[in-house]
């Protein structure tokens, strides 16, 4: 879309929204409709489903190395013994799967890649005789190099972790470098680098550095497959995504002939995903075992060590960042290298080093800018998504920067923010445009907050106080098909069901769904039901990722709703003559402008129809359906400089600050205040929008106060539990936490809503990176900032 | 290993059944008596998710053998649900938007039961204390510390 149009049609949204004011549901604070359920300990997760007597459960068989080629494995003693059904090993699933990449197997086959990697499975009639008989699998195994450090992989002489890289399917928007270590190399090149640092009055170079995390949702993975006799697959999964999952797991099993519609994915609630339970990883062992012992239902069930280190995880990164701006504060040019540590599998995580290397300016007016995010495999556990997917990695380095660039001009640094902020029509890095926002009003809300310019001083001399104001961007990085559909149905009483595969993680998608059907056909939330799904029932969603679903997913079911409406107007048209364009729906009755004396209700007729004069009825059940594509994306651009394409859909924005209090010796932290203010374009349940910063803040303050993922010099993560990998408690709270909403509406959002879920995390790590350099003079360039790195800088600094 | 039999009142209600020495009472629960709110979260006691009532003292059901319950009462949420101060709580927690995913909220509810039952005036820090064993990855901890402040008070 050219600027002009995408100018055009945004003056057209604005007028149209300005019609939708007089909104009843649509912004309201209503209480979630899965509250009680949850509330009353009702709600069930994956593993409280019930199998009965037949089920098998299953435990693996995990290997000890990070990289070795598998000599032989014996499953003698382990089949011997009483209550094990069977041990099934890479033997029997000789075929590759990916979502975006394949380049893994369902247990590994002659190498293992990584500690913890699944080389085979024992199903057996109760868990503990699993256990008991995988450890009796013996594998030998012949170790190979380590590659652990993603800038030591691209060495000349670094072992490969994947050889056979040049036989991988892939995407068409991924680069491999077969005969190297990277699986994806996204190139982004824009404007003229060498003329933008030639007009910069200051250069300023650096590395900064990001470990890996862990997303640490409190319900561990859980699958339950089962094949039954009739050659039909249900695979019960704790899910964010069952379409996916559905598609993946028939792609996995295609040598078997199994077709998608054969393969049923059932997804209940999840306790907590943060994108750990995107795409398929444990569950693709649950499907194949599954494959292998027909008639009965079989559960893998993660412990919390295996969530650790056999899921995904949060990629570590290396980032080198060069920026160029003249003194007023412009930015003239910015070149970013990011090298991922990716881990031995890249099959989701390249689309995270990917979305990164489209997005790395932030959202700032960049004219001149390269862009290499790089995609390294490494013999660690899997990268894949987790919430921010790659945005709160590389803001890291690019926000401390930006604010040593502005101290270094002796500039304000919000000014210097405020300078650089992108404006709606902007050129983005790959050449779109930049959608409506509101990252000015979002500052100047912030900086209001946190009093910015106002120095001040602890009432404890020990102690120091520092501020920060730091701006954040993510658009969803999604297929530029990713699509979303619904089903909505009356009942009698004129309830409603709605059918939407977009999976309800905690952010309240089912109450918003409800909200958007209940504004279009004035049933109250309370009447609709929304559940989460069942592939064979509920119509398609792409997957719930990338803070899209009340997007995507609420364009199509308001597209249902409005269906539903229509053919009530039409019914009502036929049976009463009366003109359809005069009619509206209003407390759950149709009402006519024209006829004030006219009213039907809505139970009347929306199953059994409407009786006519001569007593026969019309109409029947009233029903709806929607869906959304974007169409306006394309993931194709130019391989060398990513020119071309539209692969993102829009960017929200906002702005958050800090006001933190540090002990200068000890460098323990407390924050006194923080503030984020985030542009939602509508939020549809405000209350809900705010349980998205206040909880996505503190999930961000943890990865840069607190977690910590250690691993040993031959891979093997050595905190993978909770007493040893920290997630902050209750006493860890702020004092305080200041959310703020801006709407500067999205054109194609339902009531002008966009995403939101994972932004709130993404500015953690810089801003308080950056008050810990306001507060003491100290600059923390790796994450995570802990007391004790800041209390040896402080010593360090004295010296 | 010999089983043994078990006597212990659950929910109110009385029960027996044989257990194995090395059986987790959190497993025995949810196995084989199906009882379905404290969940599977960490199986070290970190977390807090398994929390249940052992004659009214909040303990970690994945840390206790099930032959520990012999004797005792064991209340879950389930049985919590017709508690005075629970369903005070709960409203209160529906009324905030307490929880999100929800895995936490049977042992955090009970966490605050407990405190409310001792302690029906609790400050701010005792609230803290009181779920600090409680892991809830979704929120914050914000709206759950102002729903269960908020219940004590009555308001």
């Amino acid at each position: 879309m050219d600027l002009q149009k995408l100018i055009t049609k945004t003056k057209k949204t604005v007028k149209s929204a300005k019609a939708e004011e007089n909104l009843d549901v649509i912004g309201k604070s209503v209480l979630r409709v899965d509250g009680w359920e949850k509330i009353k300990g009702a709600a069930k997760y994956t593993d409280d489903l019930e199998f009965g007597p037949a089920l098998l459960f299953a435990a693996v068989v995990e290997s000890p190395y990070a990289h070795a080629r598998i000599k032989s494995i014996d499953i003698s003693k382990a089949e011997k013994m009483h209550g094990v059904v069977k041990v099934v090993t890479g033997r029997s699933f000789t075929h590759k799967f990916g979502l975006y990449m394949t380049d893994r197997y369902v247990f590994a086959t002659d190498t293992v890649r990584f500690v913890g990697e699944q080389v085979a499975a024992v199903v057996a009639t109760d868990a503990k005789t699993a256990l008991r008989a995988a450890a009796l699998v013996e594998v030998k195994y012949e170790e190979l190099p380590v590659v652990l450090d993603p800038v030591k992989a691209l060495g000349k002489k670094s072992t490969l972790v994947h050889p056979d890289l040049k036989s991988y399917r892939h995407v068409p928007w991924f680069f491999p470098q077969p005969g190297t270590n990277i699986a994806h190399w996204r190139k982004t090149r824009k404007g003229d680098l060498a003329k933008g640092f030639k007009e910069a009055d200051l250069v300023m170079e650096d590395t900064y550095y990001v470990p890996r995390y862990a997303h640490c949702a409190i319900e561990p993975h859980s699958v339950i497959g089962l094949m039954d006799d009739s050659g039909r697959l249900t695979m019960w999964t704790s899910s964010q995504s069952p379409f996916t999952q559905r598609n993946v797991f028939a792609q996995a099993l295609e040598p078997f002939g199994i077709s998608h519609k054969d393969v049923r994915v059932i997804s209940t609630y999840i306790g907590g995903g943060f994108g750990g339970k995107a795409g398929v990883s444990m569950e693709i062992i649950g499907a194949a075992l599954a494959m292998a012992v027909p008639g009965r239902p079989i559960k893998v069930l993660w412990n919390r060590a295996q969530e650790f280190y056999n899921t995904y995880q949060r990629q570590g990164v290396t980032a080198k960042v060069k920026m160029g701006a003249k003194k007023d504060g412009r930015i003239t040019a910015l070149d970013f290298q990011l090298y991922w540590d990716a881990g031995a599998y890249v099959e989701y995580g390249a689309n995270v080093v990917n979305a990164a290397g489209l997005s790395a300016s932030g959202p700032y007016k960049v004219d001149n800018l390269r862009i290499d995010s790089m995609c390294i495999y490494t013999n660690l556990p899997p990268g894949g998504p987790y919430r921010g997917f790659g945005y709160s990695e590389f803001l890291f380095g690019l926000e401390s920067h930006i604010t040593r660039m502005a101290n270094k001009l002796g500039m304000d640094q919000v000014a210097f923010r405020k300078k650089n902020a992108i404006k709606e029509g902007d050129i983005l890095p790959y050449g779109a445009h930049m959608n409506p926002n509101g990252i000015r009003e979002a500052i100047e809300k912030v900086e209001k907050e946190i009093k910015w310019g106002v120095k001040e001083k602890s009432k404890n001399p020990k102690k120091a106080i520092g501020k920060a104001l730091v701006c954040f961007w993510k658009s969803p990085a999604m297929p530029p098909n990713a699509s979303s559909s619904a089903f909505l149905k009356f009942n009698e009483d004129a309830s409603i069901n709605i059918l939407v595969s977009g999976m309800e993680i905690g952010q309240g998608l089912l109450t918003v769904m409800a909200q958007i059907a209940s504004e279009v056909l004035s049933v109250p939330v309370a009447k609709i039901r929304v559940e989460t799904p069942d592939t064979d029932r509920n119509p398609y969603e792409w997957q719930t990722v990338g803070s899209h679903v009340t997007w995507g997913c609420g364009n199509a079911v308001k597209r249902a709703a409005l269906e539903a409406r229509e053919k009530i107007f039409d019914l009502v048209q036929r049976v009463h003559c009366l003109d359809k364009s005069t009619l509206y729906l209003e407390d759950e009755k149709v009402k006519c402008r024209t006829r004030p004396d006219f009213e039907l209700r809505l139970r009347d007729f929306v199953i059994n129809g409407i009786q006519a004069e001569d007593h026969t009825f019309k109409g029947g059940p009233i029903m709806g359906s929607g869906m959304f594509m974007p169409e306006f994306t394309s993931a194709i651009g130019d391989p060398e400089t990513g020119q071309g394409g539209h692969p993102n859909v829009h960017y929200t924005t906002g702005s958050a600050g800090i006001i933190l209090e540090v002990d200068r010796e000890t460098g323990k932290m407390k924050i006194k205040k923080a503030v984020l203010a985030v542009d939602c374009g509508k939020a549809i349940n405000p209350d809900l929008v705010r349980g998205q910063i206040v909880g996505g803040l503190m999930q961000g303050f943890a990865t840069v106060l607190y977690e910590d993922m250690r691993f040993s010099d031959k891979g093997k993560l050595l905190n993978a539990n909770f007493s040893d990998y920290k997630i902050p408690t209750s006493m860890d709270m702020p004092d305080a936490v200041v959310p703020i909403i801006i709407e500067v509406a999205q054109p194609d959002g339902p009531y002008g809503a966009r995403g939101v879920g994972e932004h709130t995390m993404i500015p953690a790590a810089p801003l308080i990176a950056n008050a810990i350099e306001d507060a003491l003079g100290v600059r923390i360039k790796s994450m995570p900032v802990t007391k004790e790195k800041v209390a040896l800088a402080v010593k360090a600094m004295k010296k | 290993m010999k089983p043994h039999t078990i006597h212990f009142k659950l929910n109110g209600e009385k029960v027996a059944l044989a257990v194995e020495p090395n059986d987790v009472l959190l497993d025995v629960l949810r196995g084989g008596l199906g009882i379905k709110s404290p969940k599977v979260g960490c199986d070290r006691g970190d977390c807090g998710t398994c929390t249940v009532l052992m004659n009214g003292k909040s303990i970690r059901s994945c840390l206790a053998l099930a032959v520990e319950a012999d004797g005792t009462e064991i209340v879950t949420l389930e049985g919590a649900n017709s508690r005075k101060c629970t369903r005070k709580l709960q409203a209160k927690f529906h009324e905030k938007n307490a929880f999100q995913c929800g895995y936490c909220a049977p042992g955090i509810i009970l966490s605050a039961t407990e405190l409310l039952e001792k302690k029906s005036k609790p400050a701010t820090h005792d609230i803290k204390e009181a779920i600090a064993g409680n892991l809830c990855r979704c929120t914050g901890y914000e709206p759950i510390v102002e729903a269960i402040a908020e219940a004590a008070k009555g308001k």
